[in-house]
């Protein structure tokens, strides 16, 4: 059951102007990201997060610097809101080297050791057990910070999920996990995928604290996440929450859609989480129409920015290609 | 030089204590490593000393805890993973693929990985084809990963400290065959260098080639060629990755023969590695083509008869290198 919003959170019009910017630079980014893959500008693979960005915004804002965060190959948003440089990260994308990970990670690879971002990983499931490593670190260095790992419902199949749930409860370490079920795994439904749809049950059968939230509500999530983050902290236990979202965009770009009708990606469209957010603030009186013109105004300029930065950088030279295969000596 | 006679396993354990005593961020974990004592007893009674906290037992979850151990040395710990054995090893090869080898040039050189895994590998024991694994090639063929032999007591005493003091990934292969093996371990030496392969017998004759359990075997088999008058010169590898290509060719340049030793299978392997580097850097050196002796290309039977001719024996080192030379 999805845990209703309990709307104990009081925005004051500042934090309402954070929010709704971090909301607008992931649609915005990756809009624009999309155009440069279509102009060749970014190459490989590009999963865009348009749909889902609520889910990356309400999570983020129970967390501190001091935690570890570790994300999908669908991680652009996760970067921003954690505050890496929206430049940074269109020139990794680019393939530059003043990318955040001098342009080798590209779209699916973003690190960041200053905000403690550790990917952007590819392998479905494939860092889930790292997050226990690192929240086994944390524990055993009794450090107080907590690892948040995001993951999508496709991962849940995978036996590397189950294994890392079971040790995130064996050891009882300070794992976030969120699930950012988007109901499809690339092209496969959820139903298609898993015989117990209701996921979070899954991390209740390891003893693991388990919600879900309505992932296309921005105020549902945060509340949801500073509840788990909150019982983290209080327990030092893992905490399993479930954001149920849906992705409005292709799963990547060579992908033709033979798997939804229209319709469901329209009907879902309704449930916008950006105008579903803006629409909460001004019926609430928080925010008013021009704040939102202010928030584009700001977002397009930062866009505008990172896209400039990002062509103005430079490749790598050849001559570094095996640099850090090994930690130089 | 002479030290006390010692069993490799007694060496691997001594140079746990010793890791565990002189860092506070080591921990071990594995399956059955701390309740049971280890599956070969290598790590028993390490529990009793150092407590649950740094001699962890596992689930068998070797994906989930071999991705544990990344994420720990991610958080500043020193894990030494112990995968009970080789054969099981697969199960975490995408923690190690995917993540310990490449997450330092991934992320442009943000996040090393100061991993030690350790597991116990060999051919021997009528274990059959699901648990004789010889995966070092296999292994070795990944960049980003530090690949070690322990073919010697001496290594497996003295492996583990540089290992935790690499700051990038390193699997040790330690030998199940040789745990009972008891040696006189020199007092003299109390460090290896891991970035280095090793001349365990010199030689002018023929450079015999080889690591891990080849290591005991070649010198078995050039104490018998010395009573033939042929001085063969014994190199173990000791590191598979990357490969010391100045040691292996130095000890070519000097003997002008190669001969090379493994129990892994012959295709695609360590040999047919060095054996393409001598080659490519130094076949003026050669006087003859360098030969191999490899493990057949079969999946390890049980029957001992069978398995013994499976992977290379003593006698059949000497007798190649005779009518190698004979023909020379």
């Amino acid at each position: 059951m999805e845990q209703q919003p309990l709307q104990s959170i009081k925005l004051t019009a500042e934090q309402a102007r954070k929010l709704l910017y971090q909301m607008l630079l992931i649609r915005r980014f990756e809009e624009k990201a999309a155009e440069m893959y279509t102009k060749e500008k970014i190459r490989g693979f590009l999963h865009l997060y348009i749909g889902e960005e609520a889910v990356a915004v309400g999570v983020m804002q129970a967390l501190g610097p001091e935690d570890n965060v570790l994300c999908t190959y669908r991680e652009h948003g996760h970067a921003l809101v954690r505050g890496m440089d929206a430049g940074v990260i269109m020139a990794e994308m680019y393939g530059r080297q003043e990318g955040c990970c001098r342009g080798r990670g590209g779209s699916m690879h973003l690190f960041d050791a200053k905000t403690k971002f550790y990917g952007g990983n590819a392998i479905v499931a494939g860092h889930l057990a790292m997050a226990v490593g690192l929240g086994l670190a944390d524990k055993k260095m009794k450090r107080k910070q907590l690892t948040c790992c995001f993951f999508g419902e496709g991962a849940m199949a995978e036996g590397a999920f189950h294994e890392a749930m079971n040790l995130a409860a064996l050891w009882q370490v300070p794992v976030l996990f969120v699930c950012e079920n988007n109901l499809y795994a690339m092209g496969t439904a959820l139903r298609y995928t898993h015989a117990q749809t209701d996921l979070e049950k899954k991390g209740a059968a390891y003893g693991i604290a388990s919600a879900s939230v309505d992932g296309m509500d921005l105020m549902a999530v945060m509340q949801a996440a500073n509840t788990a983050a909150e019982s983290i902290r209080r327990t030092g236990q893992p905490y399993f929450l479930v954001c149920n979202t849906y992705r409005f965009r292709a799963h990547s770009m060579f992908d033709a859609e033979l798997y939804r009708e229209k319709s469901e990606v329209e009907e879902w469209k309704k449930r916008d989480p950006v105008p579903g957010f803006f629409n909460y603030l001004t019926q609430q009186h928080i925010l008013i129409d021009n704040d939102f013109k202010e928030a584009e105004a700001k977002v397009e300029k930062e866009i505008e920015k990172a896209v400039e930065f990002a062509d103005a950088c430079s490749l790598e030279p050849v001559e570094e290609l095996t640099k850090y295969t090994y930690s130089e000596r | 030089m002479a030290g006390n006679l010692i069993t490799y396993r007694e060496c691997i354990k001594q140079a746990l204590r010793e890791a565990l005593q002189a860092d506070e961020r080591v921990f071990v974990m594995g399956e059955d490593v701390g309740r049971y004592g280890g599956a070969f007893a290598v790590s028993k009674n390490l529990l009793q000393e150092f407590g649950p906290e740094r001699i962890m037992d596992t689930p068998l979850s070797e994906a989930g805890f071999v991705g544990a151990g990344i994420g720990a040395a991610l958080g500043g710990m020193r894990p030494i993973v112990e995968i009970m054995t080789v054969n099981f090893s697969l199960l975490a090869l995408d923690q190690i693929a995917n993540n310990a080898a490449t997450l330092l040039h991934m992320s442009g050189g943000q996040f090393n990985v100061p991993l030690v895994i350790r597991m116990s590998a060999g051919i021997g024991r009528q274990l059959a084809a699901q648990h004789s694994h010889s995966w070092e090639p296999l292994f070795a063929h990944l960049p980003g990963l530090r690949i070690l032999s322990a073919g010697t007591h001496e290594d497996a005493r003295h492996m583990l400290a540089p290992a935790l003091a690499d700051p990038d990934p390193v699997i040790i292969f330690e030998y199940t065959s040789l745990l009972n093996l008891e040696k006189e371990l020199p007092t003299s030496i109390n460090q290896v260098d891991i970035h280095k392969a090793k001349v365990r017998r010199e030689g002018k004759d023929i450079s015999l080639i080889t690591y891990g359990t080849g290591v005991y075997k070649c010198l078995a088999a050039a104490d018998e060629l010395a009573a033939a008058g042929i001085a063969a010169e014994v190199l173990d590898l000791r590191v598979l990755r990357p490969l010391d290509d100045e040691t292996i060719l130095a000890s070519v340049a000097k003997t002008n023969r190669a001969f090379i030793v493994e129990d892994a299978s012959r295709s695609v392997s360590v040999s047919s590695e060095v054996s393409a580097r001598i080659m490519e850097k130094s076949f003026y050196d050669l006087d003859a083509p360098v030969q191999r002796l490899c493990g057949a290309e079969v999946p390890i039977p049980y029957p001992k008869h069978l398995e013994d001719a499976a992977v290379p024996q003593p006698a059949q080192i000497v007798s190649a290198i005779k009518t190698l030379l004979q023909h020379a």
